[in-house]
């Protein structure tokens, strides 16, 4: 067994004359989740999709534990699951029989029960699949994604449309599989997702991995400015130093020294008795980091092939 | 799992969805005898033609038009990508769904011949069941793959309806199915013959009425092979051309 789980190389992928995918190099490591973030168009359907059979590629090597996914070999989908954007299962079979059917297509499947209580939806075990709500029904992907009991698990923006506390359930699911060794690659367009489940992601823009790296060393190779915000209600006063940005008393400055700045601003409001109102310091997060990277980058046209279209999501 | 019993596992999951669906269940099964009682009435008590007419209509119906339509309709939700992720042999799949169409098929003949002993005084022939049944299973394998491969013209499971039913109504009316076409100029029976309904249609005639078709045993073993050619047409087409992804 290869210690990598995925390994790619110098992947390339051209729709006509436009290249979704220009040369990417990726490696995910067997146990780990991966993340990868990129804006609509960036390559980042394409990329997940090559890996996971459903597409060719025009050029670059690529292994999925081990073997190349274009062959379609049934030795590897025995070993992997995928939860697409956009699929669909039997619209009148039960919770429980949509996860019968797919366990009968993998040599050592998880009990079906066990599923259902993975993902959270023992109460609707008997209900019709047409009956769950959106997000049971992405749940319900997620269970079928782990019916064969899968080595490696794609996630494709598995939270969205997703209520906050759905959300935080999904993420105790994924570190629950996590936690059975399970590796786990999943596209997101939420960074604090990325940030809270990923042990590494990469940032795709253009068809090209731009960043990659643990979510806090690329914070820190990143953005290194820190923000101080605070809030006065004396009239007049003033903050020491330049560089404030006041708004209706708010002020709000970007620095790469925040201790020597709190300092000299903590000071100056007990000399001159100010109240230092909301008074926040906040770390760049790897929002931050993503929208530089990616915000100049922002595509105006899609490097998406322009036929099987996501902006129509018509689920059952 | 073999091939084998993961095709008849597949085949158990399409019956238990097919029933849970009783406005679908019961509409497939209403409609055929619904155009046996209104043909009847309408062109006379022709009962010895309508009936098998009838019948090779309910093998179209089970074979091309409910596997086109819930086919298409199937990949555009995504189910067909999803199987597609899995280790279920394609074959498998597809499989399961033929002989799903062939077992309601062969109900929707039973119960549209049984229709007829009732109401109409047809006679079923034990003598002519062997050709019966070759004609039944060859006409649903063929339409079957038909219907698969037909899935490869239709854009959307919004255009299904429409698409499947502009290929599939004009032959049924020019090939001895809703009217027969003693009446009709001469070629028209020829230009019908081009296509596979007409075959299908006489072949089952041929096997309720032996006499008039002058086969004792009901076997018209011409047209019985045509509508297998046929089929072979349908498994190339749809082995070239079917799609496993939403196509919009």
């Amino acid at each position: 067994m290869c210690a990598h789980a995925i390994s790619v190389k110098d992947l390339r992928r051209s729709y006509g004359s436009l290249e979704a995918v220009r040369g990417v190099d990726l490696q995910v490591e067997e146990g780990e989740v991966f993340a990868l973030l990129g804006p609509n168009g960036a390559g980042k359907t394409t990329t997940v999709e090559i890996l996971e059979g459903h597409r060719t590629r025009t050029s670059g090597d690529v292994s999925v534990l081990g073997h190349d996914p274009e062959r379609g070999e049934r030795a590897l989908k025995e070993r992997i699951g995928i939860v697409l954007q956009e699929t669909g299962v039997e619209p009148f079979l039960t919770v429980a029989e949509v996860i019968e059917m797919y366990r009968g297509y993998y040599p050592h499947p998880r009990p079906v029960d066990e599923i259902i209580e993975v993902v959270g939806l023992t109460e609707k075990r008997d209900v019709r699949a047409n009956k769950l709500s959106g997000g049971q029904q992405r749940r319900l992907d997620v269970a079928v994604g782990l019916a064969g009991d899968p080595d490696l698990l794609f996630l494709d923006e598995p939270t969205t449309g997703f209520d906050p506390s759905a959300r935080r359930g999904a993420w105790q699911m994924i570190q629950n599989l996590q936690a059975l060794g399970k590796t786990i690659f999943l596209t997101t367009h939420y960074m604090d997702e990325a940030q809270h489940l990923a042990n590494r992601v990469a940032i795709i823009v253009g068809g090209k991995i731009v960043a990659e790296g643990p979510p806090a060393s690329l914070v820190a190779a990143g953005i290194t400015t820190t923000t101080i915000h605070f809030h006065v209600t004396a009239d007049g006063a003033r903050p020491p130093g330049d560089g404030w940005e006041e708004k209706d008393g708010a002020y709000e400055k970007a620095t790469d020294d925040p201790v020597r700045e709190l300092h000299d601003l903590t000071g100056w409001a007990l000399r001159h008795n100010v109240e230092l109102r909301e008074l926040t310091v906040t770390q760049p997060s790897l929002e931050d980091v993503y929208l530089q990277l990616t915000g100049a980058a922002a595509p105006a046209e899609s490097a998406e092939p322009p036929a099987r279209g996501r902006s129509r999501r018509r689920r059952r | 799992m073999s091939t084998v019993s993961l095709t008849l596992r597949q085949v158990r999951f399409e019956n238990l969805s097919f029933w849970r669906n009783p406005a679908s269940a019961f509409f497939t099964f209403a409609f055929p005898l619904m155009f046996l009682v209104i043909f009847t009435t309408l062109f006379g008590d022709d009962t010895n033609f309508y009936v098998p007419a009838i019948a090779a209509f309910s093998v179209i119906t089970a074979g091309f038009t409910n596997l086109a339509m819930s086919v298409s309709f199937a990949r555009d939700q995504g189910v067909l990508k999803r199987k597609r992720g899995t280790p279920l042999p394609p074959i498998a799949y597809l499989g399961g769904r033929v002989v799903h169409a062939t077992l309601m098929a062969i109900l929707l003949v039973v119960i549209v011949t049984l229709f007829g002993a009732a109401f109409y005084s047809v006679d079923i022939s034990f003598e002519t069941l062997p050709a019966l049944l070759v004609t039944l299973l060859v006409g649903a394998a063929t339409f079957s793959s038909l219907g698969l491969a037909m899935t490869a013209a239709v854009p959307n499971a919004d255009a299904a309806p429409p698409v499947v039913n502009f290929t599939i109504l004009p032959l049924l009316f020019i090939s001895d199915i809703f009217i027969p076409s003693d009446n009709a100029p001469d070629w028209l029976p020829r230009v019908a013959d081009l296509f596979p309904v007409r075959h299908l249609s006489v072949a089952m005639q041929a096997a309720f009425n032996p006499d008039a078709f002058g086969t004792p045993n009901g076997f018209k073993w011409t047209e019985i092979g045509i509508v297998a050619l046929w089929g072979v047409v349908g498994i190339v087409l749809a082995v070239r051309f079917f799609s496993w992804e939403p196509r919009r």
